[in-house]
């Protein structure tokens, strides 16, 4: 094991640590104001609504997200306007991760009890009163652990901006192997920092799902 | 945008190409992952000394890691040590060893949610701790790991574009390699592949759709 190629290269590999990070929580957020769209598009009355949200979710949910990311990538600059790695990459993580999000908050709403939506639009709420109010601070709770793991996700898997250039630990990784010629010691090291992210958020979602169990 | 030229015949080969392996190395990868998934999920859930939190550290650090990095380090990073496996191969050995860690979590999960009550009815009835497990969880079990099993090969059969890393000539690669003749090729190959990726991860969902109501 070769130390000296973390020291000499430090700089470099935080500066995609920071892309990688920068990334996947822009796409986080990204992702949960459109997951949370979809998911109150797929349950409303309206019915072409609940036909966009569940045709959304299913297109994305069944293609690849380097795909994804591809159309983000390719497609503006085939029809004249360019999207550099980052921001491609960013975006298509946003919207592939976005379809999962809706998931798991049309699931955490569908668990907040019938009655409580029924008692708010007696007392007066309209319906988006009440799913802003009522419905959604109590379905957010549920939520959490399953968003914990899309964020997990979204860390691994930005590490796709590198096949679009996109400046995250991968990308910088592979110019450190190229000057090192040790792809397995510079990798190594690739590896150390992604689960520096990682395993902290595994952990956290562990708990935080224990003490929902232990509620219920 | 050029459909016709974009479709033509030799085009649409090379894509059913590239989808003929990514469906091989799909199919190959989910029969490897999941039956080694199968076996180190049972090892997490009947806590043997030493082997279980073995397995336990391996699970946990694959999940927590790219799978992207994982292809990469396979194919590019263990040559060095002296590992040196063909381009397909590498990417089976890759996708199997990564995909069998989110299984044996799904597997050891399903176990673990069969009822206590069953495991010592069997037992005072004077199976033995394997009959037990082979007889009584294991078919339960499996009936919770269904939909989680389907989806997870699902997502397997996505990532297979990951392996466009190491140059795997399957359906994302092939499909780059068209998109590059012409720039008035991007958006028909866009859809065309997104159309072939889909029609295939949405009748895998049909038939999860199927078991599920089978064996519930």
């Amino acid at each position: 094991m070769d130390f000296s190629i973390l020291t000499n290269y430090f700089d470099l590999y935080l500066r995609g640590f920071w892309g990688t990070l920068l990334s996947s929580v822009l796409a986080l957020i990204g992702s949960f104001v459109i997951g949370t769209v979809i998911a109150v598009f797929r349950i409303t009355t309206i019915k072409a609504l609940r036909w966009f949200g569940t045709g959304y979710v299913e297109f994305i949910r069944n293609i690849p997200l380097l795909l994804v990311v591809c159309i983000f990538y390719y497609g503006p600059s085939a029809i004249g306007f360019t999207l550099d790695g980052f921001k491609a990459g960013t975006i298509g993580l946003a919207v592939y991760t976005s379809a999962f999000i809706a998931e798991a908050i049309r699931a955490g709403i569908m668990a907040v009890p019938k009655g409580q939506m029924e008692a708010s639009r007696s007392s007066g709420l309209s319906y988006v009163q009440a799913m802003v109010h009522i419905i959604l601070p109590q379905a957010i709770k549920l939520v959490i652990p399953p968003l914990g793991n899309q964020f997990i996700n979204l860390i691994k898997n930005s590490s796709v901006l590198t096949l679009v250039a996109g400046f995250d630990l991968m990308y910088f990784a592979d110019s450190i192997s190229t000057e090192t010629y040790r792809t397995f010691d510079t990798y190594i090291f690739v590896a150390v920092f992604y689960l520096v992210l990682t395993v902290p958020l595994s952990y956290g979602v562990r708990v935080w799902e224990r003490r929902l169990q232990s509620k219920y | 945008m050029d459909f016709a030229g974009a479709f033509s015949p030799a085009n649409l080969v090379f894509l059913m190409d590239g989808l003929y392996i990514t469906l091989i190395v799909a199919f190959v990868s989910i029969i490897l992952s999941f039956i080694i998934g199968v076996v180190v999920g049972v090892i997490r859930y009947a806590e043997v000394p030493v082997l279980s939190p073995v397995m336990f550290f391996l699970v946990e650090l694959i999940r927590n890691l790219p799978l992207l990095l994982i292809i990469f380090f396979v194919r590019f990073a263990l040559p060095e040590i002296g590992i040196k496996l063909g381009l397909i191969t590498a990417a089976i050995a890759a996708l199997t060893v990564f995909e069998a860690a989110m299984i044996a979590e799904i597997v050891r999960g399903g176990l673990a949610a069969v009822d206590k009550g069953q495991i010592e009815a069997a037992r005072s009835s004077g199976l033995s701790s394997f009959q037990t497990l082979w007889h009584i969880v294991l078919p339960q079990g499996l009936r919770h790991m269904v939909p989680p099993l389907v989806s997870q090969f699902i997502s397997l059969l996505k990532d297979t574009s990951l392996a466009t890393i190491v140059a795997l000539p399957e359906l994302m690669h092939n499909a780059k390699i068209v998109m590059g003749q012409k720039e008035s090729y991007t958006i028909p190959i866009l859809l065309m592949v997104a159309l072939m990726y889909f029609v295939v991860n949405y009748l895998l969902s049909l038939v999860s759709r199927r078991l599920e109501h089978k064996t519930v």
